[in-house]
């Protein structure tokens, strides 16, 4: 499917079934993510785009009702295995959600929260590590005066560059973004798309919007879902240009969804 | 069409009505009780019920020893109570999802919550005060205690509640273990929350007699020591108030005008707490 670009594996799911209770919410999944791209997943609300996203990292493990089966694999290791530790995992599969969630503290302590889980840096280093994230996440000028001043005070859409910074400070191989932009405004949104392309150079980032025009705006790939299965994969201008099903042409030309 | 629309006009201005009357009824006794109180306690109030003891019949006195063991016992019961209230409250909300000793837990909380103070002053005399063979401030203490640890469960498990469960997602999306996502990351959101309900159980317990009059009862001299039978301001109020003596009715009256106005400090302290939180939220 993806033979136009040159493109390196990063995350291969194969066979993916996901189940919510006895609700089965993925149906065999196939898909192979390239490593640094933008790969995009659109789709109706409850198509499974987000759960797709959230066995990335296996968030789905907080609740006890939810199962995955099948397996994605991780530069080749199967990440769906109990013998994958889960703390290690989410330390390479960084994620950042709809809504901003800033941790109730200063902003520099936001950063370094998920940095000292797993280094051990002195203050020196710490502060470097702050700034580079920050700079990263395109925030550093706005926030340098007030590190030490709460996150939940920053508007909407500076919290949700800081959650990138968060995610970002860690040093992560793959970014989740789950609609990273739909409590944003066109101005922040726009920041955050900037941000996403920046980002790619570095990170291999999954995106999950209900925004068509933002999928091809910044998505190299794109996959589109439906009632829990992968209609269509492909690279971005071609699904949006010359989509090969007939459903995808449907949902992106807006005859439906 | 047009009837319809009158008749309910005219039961919303009914309803108004009576809701408005319902709420002169409760203010205007609240209204009274707090203007009689002010009527005799402020003349009551002088500098010597802040530095001597209370006095037999017919000598001058204050209230020192009864301020200082209410303030004491109080302290002390809201420090034994917190941790406890605030460790089993941080269970129920973030380990309470599956298994039964959870629900069996917030049962026995509520009951607790509802269980007459009396009930709990004759328990830690049984408990503990007939073991001993003689009242003590702890015993007070204790009492307290065991009013004060329901009443943090309850706030502290609602409090956390009220965080979202997507920052417990973000947190755990970084790979923290939970311990860390509690610690640092939810008992932090609801702190404020948490520091409300601590408030409004010391609220609760300084005005508390029935479960001080089985277990620290009274000390007519000055005494800091926790083992020995301990002043307080309900109990004096109650023993003060009851009696003939007009100097001693006068003491009383100053008491209840403190304790009152104590509490009403700290409700107000525990509303700006709170919105402070909600504004920063």
């Amino acid at each position: 499917m993806i033979s136009e670009k040159d493109t390196t594996p990063k995350l291969v799911v194969r066979d993916l079934n996901f189940y919510y209770g006895n609700d089965q919410a993925l149906k065999e999944i196939n898909l192979t993510i390239p490593e640094k791209m933008v790969t995009a997943f659109i789709g109706p609300s409850g198509c499974g785009k987000s759960t797709l996203l959230r066995t990335f990292n296996r968030m789905y493990e907080l609740y006890p009702k939810q199962k995955a089966t099948g397996e994605i694999l991780l530069d080749g290791e199967n990440l769906l295995d109990k013998r994958q530790d889960l703390n290690t995992l989410r330390a390479k599969i960084g994620m950042v959600f709809q809504k901003p969630t800033p941790f109730p503290m200063s902003i520099y302590d936001n950063i370094t929260f998920g940095v000292k889980l797993y280094e051990n840096l002195n203050q020196h280093d710490m502060s470097e590590r702050v700034e580079w994230a920050l700079k990263k996440a395109a925030l550093w000028n706005e926030v340098k005066d007030k590190l030490k001043q709460s996150g939940t005070g920053l508007s909407g859409g500076q919290q949700q560059r800081l959650c990138i910074a968060r995610a970002i400070a860690v040093k992560p191989e793959v970014l989740l973004l789950d609609e990273p932009t739909s409590a944003l405004d066109p101005i922040s949104t726009a920041h955050i798309e900037r941000l996403v392309d920046e980002l790619k150079k570095e990170f291999t980032i999954v995106i999950v919007t209900h925004n068509m025009q933002q999928a091809a705006r910044i998505s190299d790939y794109t996959a589109y879902m439906y009632l829990g299965e992968l209609i269509e994969f492909g690279d971005t201008s071609a699904v949006f240009t010359n989509p090969k099903r007939k459903e995808t042409e449907d949902y992106i030309t807006g005859r439906f969804g | 069409m047009l009837s319809l629309y009158s008749r309910r006009r005219l039961i919303n201005i009914l309803s108004l009505s009576i809701s408005v009357l319902a709420m002169a009824f409760g203010l205007f006794w609240l209204g009274w009780i707090l203007f009689t109180l002010l009527q005799y306690g402020i003349p009551g109030l002088s500098l010597a019920v802040f530095t001597q003891t209370t006095p037999p019949p017919g000598s001058d006195g204050g209230l020192i020893n009864a301020i200082a063991g209410s303030l004491m016992m109080t302290a002390l019961g809201t420090l034994i109570g917190t941790p406890i209230g605030i460790l089993a409250g941080t269970y129920l909300a973030e380990f309470g999802h599956r298994g039964w000793l959870a629900p069996v837990t917030r049962f026995i909380n509520d009951v607790l919550l509802s269980a007459p103070s009396i009930v709990i002053g004759l328990f830690v005399y049984e408990m503990y005060v007939i073991r001993v063979k003689h009242f003590s401030g702890w015993a007070g203490a204790l009492a307290l205690s065991i009013l004060v640890i329901p009443i943090v469960i309850r706030t502290t498990e609602n409090m956390l509640r009220l965080v979202p469960n997507t920052l417990r997602e973000a947190a755990a999306a970084l790979g923290a273990p939970q311990w860390k996502i509690i610690s640092s990351v939810t008992l932090r959101a609801a702190r404020a929350g948490i520091l409300t309900g601590i408030l409004l159980a010391v609220a609760r317990i300084s005005g508390e007699t029935a479960p001080l009059l089985f277990t620290s009862l009274n000390n007519q001299f000055w005494s800091s020591n926790m083992n020995q039978p301990m002043a307080n301001l309900p109990v004096v109020i109650f023993q003060f108030a009851m009696s003939p003596y007009s100097d001693w009715q006068q003491l009383a009256w100053a008491g209840a005008l403190l304790i009152t106005f104590s509490v009403l400090t700290i409700n107000i302290v525990a509303r700006v707490v709170f919105r402070q939180q909600a504004s920063t939220h």
